[in-house]
């Protein structure tokens, strides 16, 4: 099948409303007559279903959770951008969508992009209108910063919880659906397969994780909203019971998945600190705002620091090397996150780590404790030269933006990070891949749509910060919203769709079969076990930098892998009643095919691009390369393994803006 | 170092439940709490054993999935922090530490330590927003500006993350810290004033026919409480109530 992305013809900023003006609309009265499932309730599922149920659509929402409160979006710490240019520093939706494009590495589809960057005002506005309480000045009104990659302040914030405060915003829009009746919720629900129905999406098939009983659940239409892969490298900031299920599923239905190798390792985490670790934890990217990114020049300082005997605090200022500040003087700190996590392992790779496992940098306040506390002083006619009132006055403002991550850092590290530097390291955050979408945020398979980071659309081969929860809400209230409609216009004859079909038995007895398998195995080692190898093999060959060796390396590990998890597993318990282990064995199964196909697409991909990052293609300064004939989106059919994927190429077109070369510097 | 844990087991709803007994060697005081409890779990399961059922998703202290009263203390004893981020540097070699599942009549166990919660659910469907239709076609948002101090006390109500020890460590059982926090939330914003009155007596409607208990201005509910949010939001809503009864 030929990759038809439905890009509305005309000028690009033209092109969104256009569209909307053209597209078939459903009217009032026959919306009721029409179901739609929503898998997922973080910000794109939560928004989406809100938004559809207000349309009039039955919405029947599913969330793995005990509530759709608790979805990962909840865990964004810094902020949403938004082309509002309050701060009057030259933003605009142009702008944000040069940086948006560039930020991906000329990777991303323009057209969605533009009407990303279009739409992200409303947002704010949205936010405001349902009571998110962003962060404001002594004026009343919103307050912005910075986030990497910019050279302007468009980030609203609600301290270091705005995913939060989005989140239970889209939270309370369904739970006034809820209470309506328009939404059916299902938590703790997890959905196992799509169901197509003569070519079309028609339902799902999912289990009640409390009492094990398989589901049929149908619809005129389904939606996937149901986050990232990135659990696949088994440490990530991700949720613990995030995974690739719901999408993985509707892959091996149809819906072409793109650019898997597109992961985004974020530089400043909280550094592994053993091999019992179950998860990593960001510091927002937010804090590079104010925290200068070091490690010593000399590596004997190196050496006295890791062995306890000089402290960070008492290096020497020249003796310190700021290696994003001296790379990139333009940017600084505030460089794009694929361009500091990769500095960050040159410099420990090179064996200027500062911890004991060598792989950790600093994120050090003082200066920015300093120069608030001048600030303050000043403000408050205090001595301006006396250091110790200076650093305290700063330290409070520092605790204002940032008080939650700087007690979450202490809590975890047993460190106090207004008095020593943070410790960080990167780690897996985001993956900018996902299932293949056109235009309409329609995939491959007619009636099945994918929003948020679910799908592949926006952010290139690399994410730009405060742009995801921009996306999941721009996905979910504002575009989706239209565009299904213009799909549902065909089926307001159609009557509610059945389950009682061969579609849903085939389905059914296919669930029914993995389970049974999975629980009658009787292997000998547990899911995590085969969890943690899957994610050595990814972090260690598919990580921050790849060759091809390794690649290959992987694909044969991870297919080895594969096979000893079906014969190996073990699950104990049953299949009808509440059961962690089997409901995390289909997961890490379903990884463990992604996984494969992952590291394929890596090797196929023979450049260097924002998160994807090839030894093999670099610059003599180590930036990353980009090739020309590698300016396209890979979209993976399912032929039965992942080994015989096969790649469809969507050229992209650059007319709005010149490629050229990624510069920070 | 090398602890006892006493672990509530109850199969599922039905069953009666009780304490059982696990020896636990070798803990790093850098684990975080339930990180040890998947080490306990890896062995159950390496030894054929059905494993401790329990909550969990974020590990970082923002979902509120994580929910166990440990040694008599929702979240454990660590103030200020979920129990996904209490570490074991909190426990000394020796402890024995007694863990069980939230206990309410609201909230029904399903299975050792997890609790069906849906009741919050249902009292923010009763009311726990702003009748906002997300069409994107409101005013600019930076047309009502709200004096700081009332933006940072909404905000301060909003980071409620519904986690539930607010109700576990209360005598009385009582969901006001909860509900409070969501109503005070919309009190103190001018977006919030169109249906304060319609808002505060649905959800308190709900909260009591769930099952909660009253206040009774015992304060473990401030104390327990992760996210830190403060009794005087009970006081407002206990005043936004007066009023709203009044208007009727």
């Amino acid at each position: 099948m030929a990759l038809d992305s439905k890009i509305p013809q005309g000028p690009l900023a033209d092109k969104w409303t256009k569209h909307k003006n053209d597209i078939n609309l459903v009217n009032p009265a026959n919306k009721r007559l029409i179901d739609i499932i929503v898998v997922g309730t973080g910000l794109a599922g939560g928004s989406a279903a809100a938004t559809l149920a207000e349309l009039g659509y039955n919405v029947k929402a599913f969330c793995f959770q005990d509530s759709p409160r608790r979805a990962h979006s909840i865990a964004a710490q810094g902020g949403i951008n938004a082309a509002k240019n309050y701060q009057g520093d030259g933003d605009s939706t142009y702008r944000l969508f040069y940086d948006t494009v560039k930020g991906g590495d000329y990777r991303s589809r323009e057209s969605n992009v533009y009407r990303l960057a279009e739409v992200s005002a409303n947002i704010i506005d949205q936010c405001v209108a349902q009571g998110v309480p962003f962060a404001r000045d002594y004026g009343g009104l919103l307050d912005n910063r910075s986030f990497g990659g910019v050279l302007v302040s468009r980030t609203f914030y609600a301290k270091g919880q705005t995913g939060q405060q989005l989140l239970l915003g889209a939270y309370s829009a369904m739970n006034r659906q809820i209470g309506r009746g328009k939404i059916k919720m299902h938590t703790r629900h997890e959905m196992l397969d799509v169901v197509i129905v003569d070519g079309k999406a028609r339902g799902i098939i999912a289990r009640n994780l409390v009492t094990g009983e398989i589901e049929r659940h149908s619809a005129h239409a389904v939606v996937l909203g149901t986050g990232g892969y990135g659990n696949a490298f088994y440490l990530s900031t991700y949720a613990m019971g995030s995974n690739v299920t719901a999408a993985w599923k509707a892959h091996k239905r149809g819906a072409y998945f793109a650019n898997p190798c597109y992961t985004q390792i974020h530089p400043t985490c909280i550094p592994v600190s053993g091999d019992h670790q179950s998860k990593l934890t960001l510091m927002s990217e937010s804090l590079r705002n104010d925290g200068r990114i070091w490690v010593p020049k000399h590596l004997k300082d190196v050496e006295a620091i890791r062995n306890g005997s000089l402290k960070p605090t008492e290096l020497a200022e020249e003796d310190r090397d700021y290696y994003l500040e001296r790379r990139y003087p333009a940017f600084g700190n505030l460089v794009p996150r694929d361009v500091a996590s990769r500095a960050a392992k040159e410099r420990c790779d090179a064996g200027y780590g500062v911890n004991k496992t060598g792989e950790a940098v600093y994120l050090d306040f003082a200066s920015a404790f300093m120069r608030y506390g001048k600030e303050q002083a000043h403000v408050k006619g205090l001595d301006e030269n006396d250091d110790a009132l200076v650093r305290k006055l700063g330290q409070e403002i520092v605790k204002n933006k940032y008080g939650n991550l700087f007690q979450m850092y202490e809590k975890i590290v047993d460190q106090n990070p207004y008095e020593t530097p943070m410790m960080i390291y990167p780690a897996v955050h985001y993956t900018m891949g996902g299932i293949w979408v056109d235009y309409n945020l329609m995939t491959t398979v007619p009636g099945l749509y994918a929003i948020g980071e679910a799908n592949f659309s926006d952010h290139g081969a690399n994410r730009l910060g405060a742009s995801a929860l921009m996306q999941g809400l721009a996905d979910g209230y504002f575009v989706l919203p239209y565009t299904i409609g213009d799909y549902l216009a065909d089926d307001i004859r159609t009557g509610p769709i059945s389950t009682d079909s061969k579609e849903f038995d085939e389905a059914e007895k296919n669930v029914n079969e993995t389970i049974d398998k999975l629980v009658n195995n009787n292997g000998s080692k547990s899911v995590d076990h085969f969890h943690k190898r899957l994610g050595k093999i990814m972090w260690n060959k598919c990580g921050m930098a790849r060759n091809e060796k390794d690649l290959k390396e992987a694909i044969t590990e991870i297919a080895e892998l594969r096979e000893e998890f079906w014969k190996e597993v073990k699950i104990p318990g049953n299949a009808d009643e509440y059961n962690e282990e089997l409901a995390k064995a289909g997961r890490v199964a379903d990884f463990l095919e992604l996984g494969e196909l992952f590291a394929k697409d890596a090797l196929v991909r023979e450049e260097s691009a924002g998160g994807h990052f090839r030894d093999e293609y670099q610059t003599p300064e180590g930036e990353a390369m980009r090739r020309k004939e590698f300016q396209f989106v890979s979209a993976w059919e399912f032929k039965g393994e992942p080994k015989d994927a096969v790649l469809h190429k969507e050229e992209l077109e650059y007319e709005n803006i010149k490629v050229k070369e990624r510069s920070y510097k | 170092m090398n602890l006892t844990l006493k672990i509530w087991r109850q199969k599922n709803a039905k069953d009666t439940g009780k304490i059982v007994e696990y020896p636990m060697t070798d803990v790093s005081p850098d684990m975080s709490f339930l990180e040890m409890l998947d080490v306990l779990n890896q062995d159950l399961i390496d030894k054929g054993e059905e494993p401790v059922a329990f909550d969990h998703d974020c590990r970082e202290g923002i979902c509120g999935m994580c929910s166990m009263f440990v040694n008599g203390q929702a979240h454990g004893p660590d103030s200020m922090v979920t129990v996904c981020q209490l570490h074991m540097r909190s426990f000394k070699d020796g402890d024995t530490i007694f863990i069980e599942p939230w206990r309410a009549t609201a909230f029904p166990v399903i299975k050792d330590l997890i609790v069906d919660r849906s009741a919050f659910d249902r009292i923010q469907h009763a009311g726990g927003f702003i009748s906002v239709n997300t069409s994107g076609n409101t005013q600019d948002a930076n047309s009502i500006p709200i004096n700081k101090h009332d933006a940072d006390t909404a905000f301060d109500a909003a980071t409620c993350i519904g986690c539930g020890a607010c109700v576990a460590s209360c005598k009385n059982s009582s969901a006001m810290l909860f509900v409070s926090a969501k109503v005070s939330q919309f009190a103190l914003l001018p977006q919030g004033q169109v249906e304060a009155t319609d808002r505060v007596l649905n959800m308190v409607q709900q909260m009591d026919d769930e099952g909660f208990g009253n206040c009774t201005n015992t304060g473990a509910c401030e104390v327990e409480c992760p996210k830190g949010i403060s009794l005087e939001n009970i006081a407002r809503m206990n005043r936004e109530y007066l009023s709203a009864s009044f208007k009727g």
